[in-house]
């Protein structure tokens, strides 16, 4: 392609009359025929450093503080203590297990922008487990809950993905609109199961608590992502259904062509992909909130689309991806804490607004390459 | 009879955040840019503008009465400013650097909402009264004015005369909206644009001037309806206040076929969807919270209805999301 490209800019200037004068542009843009690979982590940590350079500085132009001050708060938010890095663990497994969720999805080219509410839906489930069989012992009520949060993310999932299969129904508002109705569910159980009466809200629950490991809460949901991490590596990786999934998501036309089912993948990849959100709804009632909310996904639904694309839909990568977001907010709070005069919770939001800025922008210089023109003059 | 008169004001007031939205999406979308930045836009529009009413009330001395043309000019351009920044933004990530929309548009929404809670909250410490929410009653009372005779109508002033000058702005525009894209030549190319860029290149249309200029401006109307939302209808900004009505704006401008005509009726209805909770007796708690779901599970019909009909002329603009490279086959 940039072989092409070239030939057509020579063939542009020698068929130009020469007594006209036009003006030439200084640069122009070509596709990059292939990277090495090295250039995509270099220019990914140009990019993140660029952008940390630029939220240091508006940090210290917003409060009383210098670089190094700032540099310190953020680590120190996050890696301060145990208490912290097991806390920074904790937010990372379940952003990451939600983005590991979009994966398949987004791979496909299926925009699952419903993950907040699949996780809500799987969280509800769960919820509902752990009040109406209150009596049970944790060893029994916990895969209970396990199984009704997975089947009840997967059907949240496979709702809009039988339209989209079958209709063409737009998947990306359809699933949208499916977070507020399970937001609104979960408002109308908290009615139903207030606790105390008149509150509007589930208050904690004491049944279905997952058990401490190593005397630590939280280690449990954390061996359960490294599973999940590992098995949907090895999913999109190894299986036949992974390749499916990569051919559906390249040209549907090309599946279609080498029998390959495209409605039945389309389904099937939803319901794995609403699985995992169960699970991770699972994690946050049962693991960690032991209540329910409809602000209790808090929006990660949407960072994890971004925590998956950017990785470029690798469970390894997203690891990091992930990491770098959930390093940005809890160092952030540490920042907020210290200038709470000053600053708010939501500083954390502009923070990541603007890393992921740069790197969605500094994927332009991976897939384009910027060539000077040489001046006419110098040609003739 | 009031009960009705009462609902249908309601659902316009609610309907005027979700009209600005859609048509600002709805010319967008006209230039193949599915920005799913819009709500992030809305609230940037919103804070700006209690930026610009916040500023000009601190000028204000106790007792004094605001000057109507700044209470309406200063939070009008400050709103326009921000989210022309934020559309300038996404305009310069997906267009010139050609990426994701959809993954750009969830970006500009979150850093939106941070930066109207931002704001908000940092605003908020300069309250004096201890409350969390800023307060621009003096500037929305101007904002909210209603037209002369809508007093002494009856019920018929109470439906059409009793709102914010911005309300029949959003009318007025969706309608030069719609001839604009259907009658004049700067619509037909910009639906040249939307459809096939590669076309519209040949033709000599300049696509990346085209694709800017009506995200900007789409980015600033939507901007506009944040705007009415927190200065007109609020009064008062609280973090989190706009809700989700930035997402409930592009689904409308698919329920409404992408015609910003359409789109007038269809905001209303919406807005009629979202209140009606409160408009029918004898709701219990529990029950309201079910109701609530409505304007999503109408949306998500209505997507199933059009997918499944499937008409040519109800079809999005055929580039919509795509980035134009003019090298690329």
């Amino acid at each position: 392609m940039e072989e092409k490209s070239n030939v057509s800019q020579t063939d542009a200037v020698t068929a130009e009359p020469n007594h006209k004068k036009v003006r030439e542009p200084r640069f122009h843009i070509v596709k990059r025929d292939v990277t090495d690979k090295k250039t995509p982590y270099i220019v990914r940590a140009i990019a993140v450093a660029s952008a940390f350079i630029i939220c240091t500085i508006l940090t210290v132009l917003l409060v009383d503080t210098n670089p190094f001050e700032y540099i310190g708060l953020m680590l120190s938010g996050s890696f301060g203590t145990f208490r912290k890095i097991l806390n920074l663990l904790q937010k990372l497994a379940i952003l990451l297990c939600i983005s590991l969720a979009l994966a398949p999805a987004f791979k496909m080219r299926f925009w699952n922008t419903g993950a907040e509410g699949q996780v809500l839906i799987g969280g509800l489930a769960c919820a509902a487990c752990m009040i109406c069989l209150g009596g049970v012992p944790d060893a029994l009520l916990i895969p209970i809950m396990a199984v009704a949060a997975i089947v009840a993310g997967a059907i949240w999932a496979v709702i809009p993905a039988i339209f989209k299969a079958h209709f063409g129904t737009n998947e990306t508002l359809f699933t949208l609109m499916m977070n507020y109705v399970a937001m609104q569910l979960i408002a109308y159980f908290a009615t139903i199961w207030e606790n105390p009466k008149g509150s509007g809200h589930i208050g904690v629950i004491l049944d279905g608590r997952f058990p401490k490991l190593f005397g630590q809460h939280y280690i449990l949901n954390i061996i359960i992502v490294i599973l999940v991490t590992v098995a949907m590596y090895v999913y999109l990786k190894y299986s036949k259904q992974g390749y499916e999934i990569d051919v559906v998501g390249q040209s549907e036309n090309t599946a279609r062509y080498i029998g390959i089912d495209v409605k039945k993948v389309i389904i099937r990849t939803m319901a794995i992909s609403g699985a995992v959100c169960g699970i991770a709804g699972l994690l946050l009632v049962g693991g960690t909130d032991h209540t329910i909310t409809p602000q209790t996904a808090g929006g990660q639904g949407f960072t994890a689309i971004m925590v998956t694309w950017l990785a470029k839909f690798n469970p390894i990568y997203m690891i990091m991806t992930a990491f770098l977001v959930v390093f940005l907010e809890t160092g952030a709070s540490e920042v907020v804490s210290k200038f709470s005069d000053s600053l708010n919770g939501s500083y954390a939001d502009i923070l990541t607004g603007i890393v992921l800025f740069f790197i969605i922008g500094s994927e332009f210089f991976l897939r384009y390459q910027i060539k000077m023109n040489k001046k006419q003059e110098e040609m003739n | 009879m009031n009960m009705v008169v009462l609902f249908l004001q309601r659902a316009i007031v609610q309907g005027t955040p979700l009209l600005y939205g859609s048509m600002g999406e709805t010319l967008t979308e006209k230039s193949g840019n599915l920005n799913l930045g819009i709500p992030g836009i809305m609230y940037t529009g919103g804070i700006s503008g209690v930026i610009g009413a916040f500023l000009y009330e601190r000028t204000l001395g106790v007792g004094e009465m605001p000057n109507a043309f700044l209470a309406i000019f200063l939070p009008l351009i400050c709103a326009l400013i921000g989210s022309a920044l934020m559309s300038l933004l996404y305009c310069f990530l997906t267009i010139t650097l050609r990426a994701n929309q959809n993954v750009t548009g969830l970006a500009i929404t979150t850093f939106g909402v941070g930066v109207g809670n931002f704001f908000g909250g940092y605003l908020a410490h300069f309250s004096t009264d201890g409350s969390t929410g800023v307060s621009i009653t003096k500037v929305s009372d101007v904002f909210s004015t209603p037209l002369p005779f809508a007093d002494n109508l009856g019920w018929f002033g109470t439906l059409f005369f009793s709102y914010g000058f911005l309300v029949y702005v959003g009318i007025i525009l969706a309608v030069l909206m719609a001839l604009m894209l259907r009658r004049t030549r700067i619509g037909l190319h910009l639906r040249a644009v939307g459809e096939n860029p590669a076309t519209a290149d040949a033709a000599g249309i300049s696509v990346s001037a085209y694709k800017y200029g009506a995200t900007v401006i789409g980015g600033m109307i939507a901007g506009l309806g944040g705007l009415y939302y927190v200065v007109d209808y609020m009064g008062v900004w609280s973090n989190d206040g706009f809700g989700d009505r930035g997402w409930l704006a592009i689904a409308i401008v698919i329920f409404t076929l992408w015609k910003p005509d359409l789109g007038i009726l269809g905001s209303f209805l919406f807005g009629g969807l979202y209140i009606i909770y409160l408009f029918i007796p004898d709701l219990s708690r529990s029950s309201q919270e079910l109701f609530k779901m409505l304007p999503y599970l109408v949306t998500i019909a209505v997507l199933i209805f059009t997918s499944v009909r499937n008409k040519r002329d109800s079809q999005p603009p055929a580039s919509l999301g795509l980035s134009y490279f003019r090298e690329e086959r």
